[in-house]
């Protein structure tokens, strides 16, 4: 055998077979280690969820021409080219024309459908979002006005971009409620806009969804700015504001519980091994007789320490995935992902809070006289 | 030249005078008791040779080294490599077994060796109980084990205060039994003992009393010539020492 398997031998058996004292700093490590990976998988996975559902407001960063009329393809594809892909959660290009149905007046908008579904998470559709050429999705206030239901057909005339007059006749896919001005649209996809209105290659308004901070839009904006020539960015700023309020406030609520809670638990061990190092001087005393070592002696004791530490955090990354979970359900309605990346950093959190705890009785230990075991105290 | 010489040693703590200049030579190969009443020192002095506690005044010379002179650190690693200790209660780790307590001193020592320690554990008749915990263990087993423990690395010096303390009768004797053993095979031991029977074994028995040396008894045996030496004691033990020469 070994010295190292001696070891191993020594301080796993002293977990094992003693089954006291340890199990109370096992307890205090792992519960710590729940609460620190809990709220921890709660600090990032929540606010992420947050900023993509804060999203669902709509869009929050737009372009429009600078010069005040429609936005050519070019430039609305060099504006759009500079969100990183990863963080664009919709991005929607839009074309606007008046068209008439019964002789009244609407706003036609062509778009990419796909495209505003994701920028406009929120909007209710009663009926079905169109799926082929000649389906439109229409306002509520359009569908009041003309008395139509998801299903049933109507006639848009109006003029196209020749100046000539069309009429053609469209199936209503859904019925939007928004609770917006979008009420008033009738949207088709840019391919029916086009066979009715005419291809003139422009936008009127790219609409983005954007998971950033209010920084990192601003950073997006300022990109825009410069690298594309034409294109003014608008930020809405009135979501991301409320939006990073309440991330800030959560995230500071969280560090705190985490530090007092990881001071508890290194009190708690503190003590228990304080107390453990007592109940054992016996132990210790015999093994500095046999002629162990100072750092024999720490070397053990820390060992036992670290193991217990390890152990618990172990207990903790898995315990604090369901504790996650129970704070998102409960608190904030939503569930949370596992984060693979959070497990190595609980248990060697726990290690070191552990360590860090065990310093002063192990100090006592090695304090601990000899002369004791033929005392018989 | 001796394996230990003590000269002129005191341990004072406080106002308690534990040992008053106490002189001692013990040979290698000798088998020494020490005997008192209660208080008188024994294990006072017990811990001086054993490098757990340094005299308050003299010499303690090991192996040719002055203990008394060495640092702390020096002292752990003399009780490692030269002295076996056996106690009165044992003094096993309970949560190893038998064996991994034998094993424990190989660990301090040098290198864990469970062969040698079975083979340790098969000298005092026990290795049918290696794998047992000293919670599974009478109390003559474990002091068996302990004393396996304590010869694990073949010490230069082995120290019992009262290793048959706690043992009935039939434990005494294989204790005993292994001792004689010992001794035949050249190690040096020292004993405290209450035990009259236990420090007749012994080729001498060394009286402490007040934390003086009282007296010291030769048991006989060949060539045991510095029988007793007198110490200036109390009347009662004076009589007592004209007791013993009449013996003698
Ligand atoms: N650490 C200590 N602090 C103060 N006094 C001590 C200490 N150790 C021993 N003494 C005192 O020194 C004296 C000798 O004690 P020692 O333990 O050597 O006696 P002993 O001969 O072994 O007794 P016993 O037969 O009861 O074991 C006693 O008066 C004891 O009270
Ligand atoms: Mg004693």
């Amino acid at each position: 055998m070994t010295k190292r398997s001696m070891y191993f031998k020594m301080i796993t058996s002293a977990l094992i077979r003693r089954r006291s004292g340890m199990f109370v700093a096992l307890l205090a490590v792992a519960i710590g280690a729940t609460v620190l990976s809990g709220l921890v998988t709660v600090y990032y996975d929540i606010p992420r969820q947050m900023r993509q559902e804060f999203r669902s407001y709509g869009a929050n960063l737009i372009f429009v021409s600078s010069g005040g009329d429609a936005l050519s393809e070019e430039e609305a594809a060099a504006a759009v080219a500079c969100i990183p892909e990863a963080q664009a959660v919709g991005i929607a290009a839009y074309r606007y024309e008046t068209v008439k149905i019964n002789e009244q007046p609407f706003m036609a908008a062509g778009t990419d459908l796909a495209g505003a579904r994701a920028t406009s998470p929120y909007w209710f559709v009663s009926g079905e979002w169109p799926e082929r050429d000649g389906s439109v999705l229409i306002g509520q206030e359009v569908a009041d006005v003309i008395r139509l239901l998801p299903g049933s057909s109507f006639t848009m005339t109006g003029t196209d971009l020749q100046g000539e007059a069309f009429s053609r006749d469209f199936r209503v896919a859904g019925i939007v409620q928004t609770g917006g001005t979008e009420e008033a649209f009738i949207f088709m996809s840019l391919a029916d806009f086009a066979a009715v209105i005419g291809e003139n290659g422009a936008f009127d308004v790219v609409e983005c969804s954007v998971s950033a901070s209010q920084a990192e839009l601003e950073a997006i904006a300022a990109r825009v700015t410069e690298s594309a020539a034409g294109v003014a960015p608008r930020l809405v700023t009135r979501v991301t504001r409320s939006e990073g309020a309440v991330l800030t406030k959560l995230q500071a609520l969280v560090f705190l519980v985490t530090t007092v809670v990881l001071l508890l638990t290194m009190i708690c061990v503190a003590t228990t091994m304080m107390a453990v190092v007592e109940e054992r001087r016996k132990e210790i005393g015999l093994k500095k007789a046999l002629g162990a070592p100072n750092r024999g002696i720490v070397a053990e004791f820390l060992g036992e320490g670290l193991f217990l530490g390890c152990l618990g955090g172990v207990l903790g990354a898995a315990l604090g995935f369901g504790f996650a979970q129970l704070i998102g359900i409960n608190v904030f309605s939503r569930a949370v992902h596992f984060q693979a990346a959070l497990a190595p950093v609980t248990v060697v959190a726990s290690v070191f809070v552990t360590g860090l705890a065990c310093l002063i009785p192990v100090r006592r230990a090695t304090d601990v006289d000899p002369a004791i075991v033929l005392r018989g105290e | 030249m001796p394996i230990l010489d003590i000269k002129g040693i005191s341990k004072i703590y406080g106002s308690v005078k534990a040992l008053h200049n106490v002189d001692l030579a013990v040979e290698q190969g000798e088998w020494l008791a020490i005997m008192g009443p209660s208080g008188s020192g024994k294990t006072t002095m017990m811990n001086i040779i054993g490098c757990m506690d340094k005299p308050t005044e003299g010499k303690v010379i090991l192996d040719g080294v002055d203990i008394a002179a060495e640092s702390a650190r020096n002292l752990t690693a003399v009780r490692r490599e030269k002295i076996g200790l056996i106690f009165q209660q044992f003094h096993l780790i309970n949560y190893l077994t038998a064996l991994e307590n034998v094993m424990v001193a190989q660990y301090y020592h040098s290198m864990p060796d469970e062969k040698e320690a079975l083979q340790a554990l098969d000298r005092v008749g026990l290795s049918n109980r290696a794998k047992h915990l000293p919670s599974q263990l009478s109390g003559g087993e474990q002091q068996r084990v302990c004393i396996a423990r304590a010869l694990i690395n073949y010490p230069m010096l082995v120290l019992a205060d009262e290793p048959t303390g706690n043992l009935d009768e039939a434990n005494e004797g294989i204790v005993l039994d292994i001792f004689k053993q010992l001794h035949r095979e050249g190690s040096t031991v020292i004993v405290v003992t209450h035990d009259p029977e236990v420090a007749q074994e012994a080729q001498r028995t060394v009286v402490l009393e007040h934390g003086r040396i009282a007296r010291i008894i030769a048991n006989g045996g060949p060539g045991q010539t510095n029988a007793s030496r007198l110490e200036d004691g109390a009347p009662d033990s004076q009589s007592r020492q004209a007791a013993e020469r009449s013996k003698e």
